[in-house]
C-alpha cells in the first residue's frame, strides 16, 4: 500500500515546483496543489473582496429609490446590481478554495456577521446626499479600478478571470459616477456645493481606501504576501500615487477644491505629498467600529436571518 | 404635432393618455418596490435576478412616460416624479410596501409577498401586453412588442419561485398562502380601467376588462391545478381603485422618498 504521507524532502520539492510556476507566470487553478499560505492568502483576499462588493451595494442602494430622474434610476439600479453580481462571482471563486476545509457560503456569511471576515473600509462610511452616489461611482470605483486592474494577471487563474469581467464593468460604473458628478458640477450653486461637500467628506476615506503604506501603521498587512505570490505587483502607496496622478487633475478641472492645503506634487520624485488620513480612525473602521459599520452589518444580518425560511424551503425542494 | 395626434379625437386622446398613465405608473411603482429589495434578498442570486427585473420594469415605465411626453402630456421625469397621489393611476397592488419598516433601517420585508405579488402582477402584465400588441394606437403596440420579449423571462422567473415555494416546507406554504390573500385583496383594480373604461375599450386600445380577467384566470389555472390549489378569485369591487386616483398611505410615503432629490430643485439638470 502506498503511503499518502509525503516526506519533508518531497514537500520542499512540491513547494519549489509551485514557486517555479509562480515565477514563470503560470496560472494556478482550483484543483492544483498549492501551499497552505497561498490558499489562505487567496481566501482572505477574495472573500473580503466578494463581501466588500455585497456590503458595498448597501451605501449606494440607499440612493437607488431616491435617484432623481428615470435615467439615473435605471443607471444606479444597474450599477448596484453589477456589484452584487461581482460579489456572487467572487464568493463562487472563494467557495472552491474553501472545499478542503468543508466550508461554504453560509459559513462566510457567519464569518462576516461575527466579525472574522471584514469588508472594505470605504463601505463603512455614511452617505448623506445624492452627490455621494456620484462620488462613490466615480472615485471609489475609480480607486477600485486601480487596485483591481493590477491583479488582472494574478497567479490564481479563477480570480484573474473573474477580475477581467469585474474591471470591465467597473469602468462603466466610474463613467456612471462621473456623469452624475458632471451634471452636479455644471449645475446650480446648490448642486455644486453638494458635490464639494461630498468630496470633502470622502477625501479621507479615499486615501484610506488603499490601506497604510506599511504594516507598521496597523500591525499587519497582506501586501508582502500578495506580492510574493504574484497576486499583485504594486504596493498600497504606489496605488495611492496612481490615484492622485489620475484623479487630481480631473477633480480640479471640474472647479472643485481638494480638501488638503498641503497637497503637493514633487516633479523630481514624481510623487505627491499629502496630509495623512487619521490612521487611528482607520484602525477602528477595520475592527467594524466605523461610522456605519454596525448598521450595515445589522441590515445584512437581519435580512439574511429574517429570510432564512426561504433557503430552508429551497433546500427541502431540492431534496 | 405628429400624424397620430392629427388623427385623434379628444376622446381618443384622453383614453390613450389614461391608459398610458396606468401602464407607466404600474411599472414605475412595481420597480420602485423592487428596488427597495436590493441587497436584501434571501440569496445573492435572487438579488441579482430580481433587481434585473426591477430594472427592466423601470425601463418599461420610462418608455410609457416617453409616449406620454410625445403626446404633449408632460415631460417624462416630471410625470414620474411630480404628480401627487390622487393624480396617479397605478393599481394599489403595486404601491403596497414590501413589509414592515423603512428600507433605510432594518425592514422586515416578506419574500413570500414579493414572489406572489410579482408572479400575479407579471402574469397580469403579460395578458395586457399580449392584448396591447394589437392596440389601435400604434406607438403603444410597438412598445408592447419590446416589453413582451423581456416579460417572457420575468414571468418564468416568478412562476418558478411560486411553484418551488408552494411545493416545499409547511412554513413556506403558510407564508405563501398568507401572501396570496394579501395580494388578492388588492387585485380588484389590476384589470380595471377606472372611469375611462368605456373610452379605452370602445376605441380598442386594449381588450376589455372582462376578457383580460378571464385570460388571466385561464393562464394561471394549470399552475394552480398542478399544485392542487383553487384559482384565486379577483374581487368584483376594488378596495380602492388606483385607476381613479384612489390610493393608500403607502403611496404617499413612497412619493416622498422617490422624489426627494428631484424635488430639491425640479428645474435643475440631475
Amino acid at each position: 500500500m502506498t503511503s499518502l504521507l509525503i516526506t519533508a524532502e518531497e514537500q520542499e520539492e512540491q513547494l519549489a515546483h509551485f514557486m517555479q510556476r509562480i515565477e514563470a507566470e503560470d496560472k494556478i487553478e482550483a484543483d492544483d496543489w498549492m501551499p497552505e499560505e497561498y490558499r489562505q492568502t487567496l481566501i482572505k483576499l477574495i472573500s473580503m473582496h466578494g463581501m466588500s462588493e455585497i456590503m458595498g451595494a448597501l451605501p449606494e442602494k440607499e440612493w437607488v429609490p431616491k435617484a432623481p430622474t428615470l435615467n439615473r434610476k435605471l443607471g444606479i439600479m444597474a450599477k448596484v446590481q453589477d456589484e452584487m453580481g461581482h460579489g456572487q462571482l467572487l464568493l463562487r471563486v472563494t467557495e472552491d478554495l474553501l472545499l478542503p476545509y468543508g466550508k461554504n457560503r453560509g459559513d462566510l456569511m457567519q464569518d462576516l456577521f461575527n466579525g472574522d471576515l471584514k469588508f472594505h473600509n470605504v463601505f463603512h462610511m455614511e452617505t448623506k446626499t445624492w452627490a455621494d452616489a456620484g462620488v462613490i461611482g466615480w472615485l471609489v470605483d475609480g480607486a477600485a479600478i486601480i487596485t483591481q486592474t493590477n491583479m488582472l494577471k494574478a497567479s490564481y487563474g479563477p480570480y484573474a478571470r473573474a477580475l477581467q469581467r469585474i474591471c470591465a464593468e467597473e469602468v462603466f460604473h466610474a463613467q456612471h459616477g462621473e456623469s452624475i458628478i458632471m451634471a452636479l458640477a455644471e449645475g446650480t450653486n446648490e448642486q455644486r456645493a453638494m458635490v464639494q461637500e461630498s468630496l470633502n467628506r470622502w477625501w479621507e476615506p479615499l486615501l484610506m481606501f488603499f490601506g497604510p503604506a506599511s504594516k507598521e501603521t496597523t500591525g499587519s498587512s497582506k501586501q508582502d504576501l500578495t506580492i510574493k505570490y504574484k497576486i499583485r505587483t504594486k504596493t498600497n502607496e504606489e496605488f495611492r500615487q496612481l490615484f492622485f496622478d489620475k484623479y487630481i487633475p480631473r477633480i480640479l478641472s471640474l472647479g472643485l477644491t481638494i480638501p488638503d492645503p498641503t497637497l503637493n506634487y514633487d516633479a523630481e520624485s514624481n510623487l505627491w505629498s499629502y496630509k495623512q488620513p487619521d490612521w487611528n480612525e482607520f484602525k477602528k473602521i477595520i475592527k467594524n467600529q466605523g461610522p456605519r459599520s454596525q448598521e450595515r452589518l445589522n441590515l445584512r444580518r437581519h435580512s439574511y436571518e429574517y429570510n432564512s425560511w426561504v433557503r430552508e424551503a429551497l433546500s427541502a425542494t431540492v431534496r | 404635432m405628429n400624424s397620430h395626434e392629427n388623427l385623434m379625437s379628444p376622446e381618443y386622446k384622453e383614453a390613450i393618455k389614461d391608459l398610458l398613465l396606468q401602464l407607466a405608473d404600474d411599472d414605475f411603482m412595481y420597480s420602485y418596490r423592487g428596488s427597495e429589495w436590493l441587497g436584501l434578498a434571501p440569496h445573492i442570486e435572487a438579488d441579482i435576478a430580481s433587481s434585473s427585473i426591477s430594472q427592466d420594469s423601470m425601463g418599461h415605465a420610462a418608455m410609457y412616460y416617453k409616449l406620454l411626453e410625445d403626446l404633449g402630456v408632460g415631460e417624462a421625469n416630471e410625470l414620474a416624479h411630480c404628480r401627487v397621489a390622487n393624480e396617479r393611476k397605478n393599481s394599489i397592488l403595486t404601491e403596497r410596501v414590501n413589509g414592515e419598516g423603512y428600507y433605510m433601517d432594518t425592514p422586515q420585508y416578506d419574500w413570500a409577498y414579493a414572489v406572489v405579488r410579482s408572479y400575479f402582477y407579471t402574469q397580469a402584465k403579460k395578458i395586457k401586453i399580449d392584448s396591447l400588441c394589437e392596440s389601435s394606437y400604434r406607438p403603444v403596440a410597438e412598445a408592447a412588442v419590446k416589453v413582451r420579449m423581456e416579460l417572457y423571462y420575468h414571468r418564468l422567473h416568478w412562476e418558478t419561485w411560486f411553484k418551488q415555494l408552494m411545493n416545499s416546507t409547511e412554513v413556506a406554504k403558510k407564508k405563501m398562502n398568507d401572501a396570496i390573500t394579501l395580494v388578492m385583496d388588492d387585485f380588484g383594480d389590476v384589470f380595471s380601467y377606472g372611469n375611462q373604461k368605456q373610452a379605452i375599450e370602445t376605441n380598442r386600445l386594449i381588450g376589455t376588462e372582462e376578457e383580460l380577467k378571464e385570460n388571466w384566470k385561464e393562464s394561471i389555472t394549470p399552475v394552480f391545478l398542478a399544485l392542487q390549489m383553487t384559482v384565486p378569485f379577483i374581487p368584483e369591487k376594488p378596495i380602492k381603485n388606483g385607476r381613479n386616483g384612489e390610493h393608500t398611505k403607502d403611496l404617499d410615503e413612497a412619493l416622498i422618498t422617490l422624489s426627494e432629490v428631484y424635488n430639491l430643485d425640479p428645474v435643475a439638470v440631475w
